[in-house]
């Protein structure tokens, strides 16, 4: 065999299994539920194409408002995040010793190696009536009757941040790390002081990590499933939870995959429109992380 | 460095990072210590300290060593677990030796579809795969009546749910490592009169072994803690997440769970730990 066959014989071979993963797993398992989010159910087993199943949504106003709902709670628990983040991303980057940084780091990663139901236990466990803040709070003699923490939007937006600021400190770590900092001195000897410094050197130099973890967050936030229902109770109203209703308990698939695409639909506008606002593309920020 | 001198503001970042992780730990912690409270809630006061959820063989205090369906989960975690950590370390291997040797037209939208399925949220891969599997399943029964069963709910469905995504993972690792790899090393391979089988068995793959076995561990982790792309697709055999999750919403909160959070926490912590372990004379990826 000459050389160009042979690159090319594993070059096929090489590409064969990302192929398949990426068109039976990815792509025609979306094109299907696009084309069944575009069946109308006119009679048992009878269907027709139509955009009913969107136009219920739009007709509804508990649908769209759950849609409009996990959007913009997600988008502040995005904001909540970076805003915390940083600092702990600006500390282990630039503050810490070489030493303490590795564990630092190291600790904030802790929480990923643990599973969702088992953070979302935990913080039940903490904040319930029966629980360890309430119970604790009485015994210090501060309240008389136990308080329920739980089942409110405070508890659900507090351990959805919980649950993905890992994935904010975990680009912005990387890229402030990569920064000199001598250009940080720099700002400094040209009399620029602290918040002059982070507003013109150092957030502009973290945009691309900002701009990867805000994507990753407000994706996995729109997504997530269990915590706002562990949380937030039967009143969280997360969108997701409307999605395993139609399929689940209504057996309503046509619904359930309208709903699907619609949930893709709106994260992707709202993170292309972020990636427009903030004059990153993809391929700059997420796939560099 | 940034932000210097001021030495109370320092002493207050200081405070705040320490509160940060104190944040961090508080439901973990939560969630551990109950394992060993001799009490029926998970809940405060103390009442003692015991081992009876792990190893007690009687209700009302079942160990989960002797809940049959926990233990059950724990083999269903186990076996989907290890399917998905093989599976996506062999694709994740191939997509890296793809992405970093090879060169073909639109290689950069390619590489963008890679990276996609991290960020599609984990309900819509799973109702996805399972419209696909079971429209599949039914065309199959009604033309040819044959029943397809492994596309119908269960350990293989979910297998392909959490593969179709846990491989964009193990190719970030691993072509992050192939990407350090120094190719004069396999050309002076080559030119010593070594085969192709002989260099790439010899020198690159043991190159690539710790990300590989790294990439093996993060998704075996990732894989035993899915709960969102499981969900829709699980059959009879419920993994331990899903198994947790019915007994948390129709028994309520025992400390039974608190003793299965607390073995997965270790077990996780060790993990990590080894795959740390076998990255170390790596650079950091």
């Amino acid at each position: 065999m000459k050389q160009t066959d042979i690159k090319r014989l594993s070059l096929y071979l090489l590409f064969a299994p990302f192929a398949l993963w990426i068109a039976l797993l990815i792509i025609l398992p979306h094109l299907g539920m696009l084309y069944i989010s575009l069946r109308e159910k006119v009679g048992p087993r009878v269907y027709e194409f139509g955009f009913e199943n969107y136009i219920n949504f739009f007709n509804e106003p508990i649908y769209w408002n759950t849609l409009l709902r996990t959007g913009s709670m997600s988008l502040l628990v995005t904001v909540l995040a970076l805003l915390l983040g940083f600092p702990i991303a600006y500390y282990i980057a630039k503050i810490a010793g070489n030493r303490t940084r590795g564990a630092l780091f190291l600790m904030c990663l802790i929480p990923l190696w643990v599973s969702d139901l088992i953070r979302a236990f935990g913080w039940i466990l903490l904040l319930r009536e029966t629980g360890v803040i309430s119970s604790s709070l009485q015994w210090a003699g501060l309240i008389d009757t136990p308080i329920e923490f739980l089942y409110n939007d405070a508890a659900v937006i507090m351990g959805l941040v919980y649950t993905v600021i890992l994935f904010m400190i975990v680009p912005l770590v990387s890229t402030l790390d990569g920064m000199d900092n001598s250009m940080i001195e720099a700002g400094y000897n040209l009399g620029g002081n602290g918040p002059t410094v982070l507003r013109r050197i150092i957030i502009p130099y973290a945009m691309p990590g900002i701009v990867a973890g805000c994507i990753v967050v407000f994706m996995l936030t729109a997504g997530s499933y269990l915590t706002p229902i562990l949380l937030g109770g039967k009143n969280s109203s997360w969108f997701t939870e409307q999605i395993y209703d139609q399929f689940i308990t209504r057996y309503n698939w046509e619904a359930g995959a309208a709903f699907g695409f619609l949930l893709l639909g709106f994260t992707s506008f709202v993170v292309w429109a972020g990636l427009r606002l903030t004059g990153q593309t993809l391929n700059s920020t997420v796939a560099k992380s | 460095m940034a932000i210097k001198s001021n030495p109370a503001f320092l002493t207050s970042y200081r405070l705040y990072v320490a509160l940060f992780f104190v944040f961090l730990a508080a439901p973990l912690l939560a969630a551990g210590v109950f394992a060993f409270n001799d009490s029926l809630f998970p809940s405060l006061p103390w009442r003692g300290f015991t081992l009876d959820w792990f190893f007690n063989d009687t209700e009302p205090k079942l160990g989960m060593f002797h809940d049959r369906r926990l233990l059950r989960g724990l083999y269903y975690s186990f076996v989907i677990a290890t399917g998905v950590s093989l599976l996506s370390v062999f694709v994740g291997t191939c997509n890296a030796f793809l992405f970093v040797r090879c060169e073909f037209p639109a290689k950069d939208f390619l590489y963008i579809m890679m990276v996609l399925p991290l960020v599609i949220p984990g309900v819509i891969l799973g109702i996805s795969i399972l419209l696909l599997a079971s429209s599949v399943a039914n065309g199959v029964e009604e033309t040819l009546s044959l029943d397809l069963d492994f596309l119908r709910p269960g350990i293989v469905l979910v297998v392909l749910g959490q593969f179709s995504f846990i491989t964009t993972i193990t190719s970030l690792v691993i072509v992050a490592r192939l990407k350090k790899f120094d190719q004069s090393m396999e050309e002076a391979a080559y030119n010593l009169g070594a085969s192709r089988v002989r260099v790439l068995r010899t020198i690159t793959l043991p190159f690539l072994f710790p990300a590989m076995a790294a990439a093996g561990i993060v998704a075996f982790l990732v894989s035993f803690e899915n709960f969102n792309t499981t969900l829709f697709l699980v059959g009879s055999e419920a993994p331990l997440t899903i198994t947790m999750y019915d007994r948390m919403v129709k028994v309520g909160s025992t400390p039974v769970l608190n003793a299965v959070s607390f073995f997965l926490m270790i077990g996780s912590a060790l993990l990590a730990l080894i795959s740390i372990l076998v990255q170390r004379d790596a650079p950091k990826t």
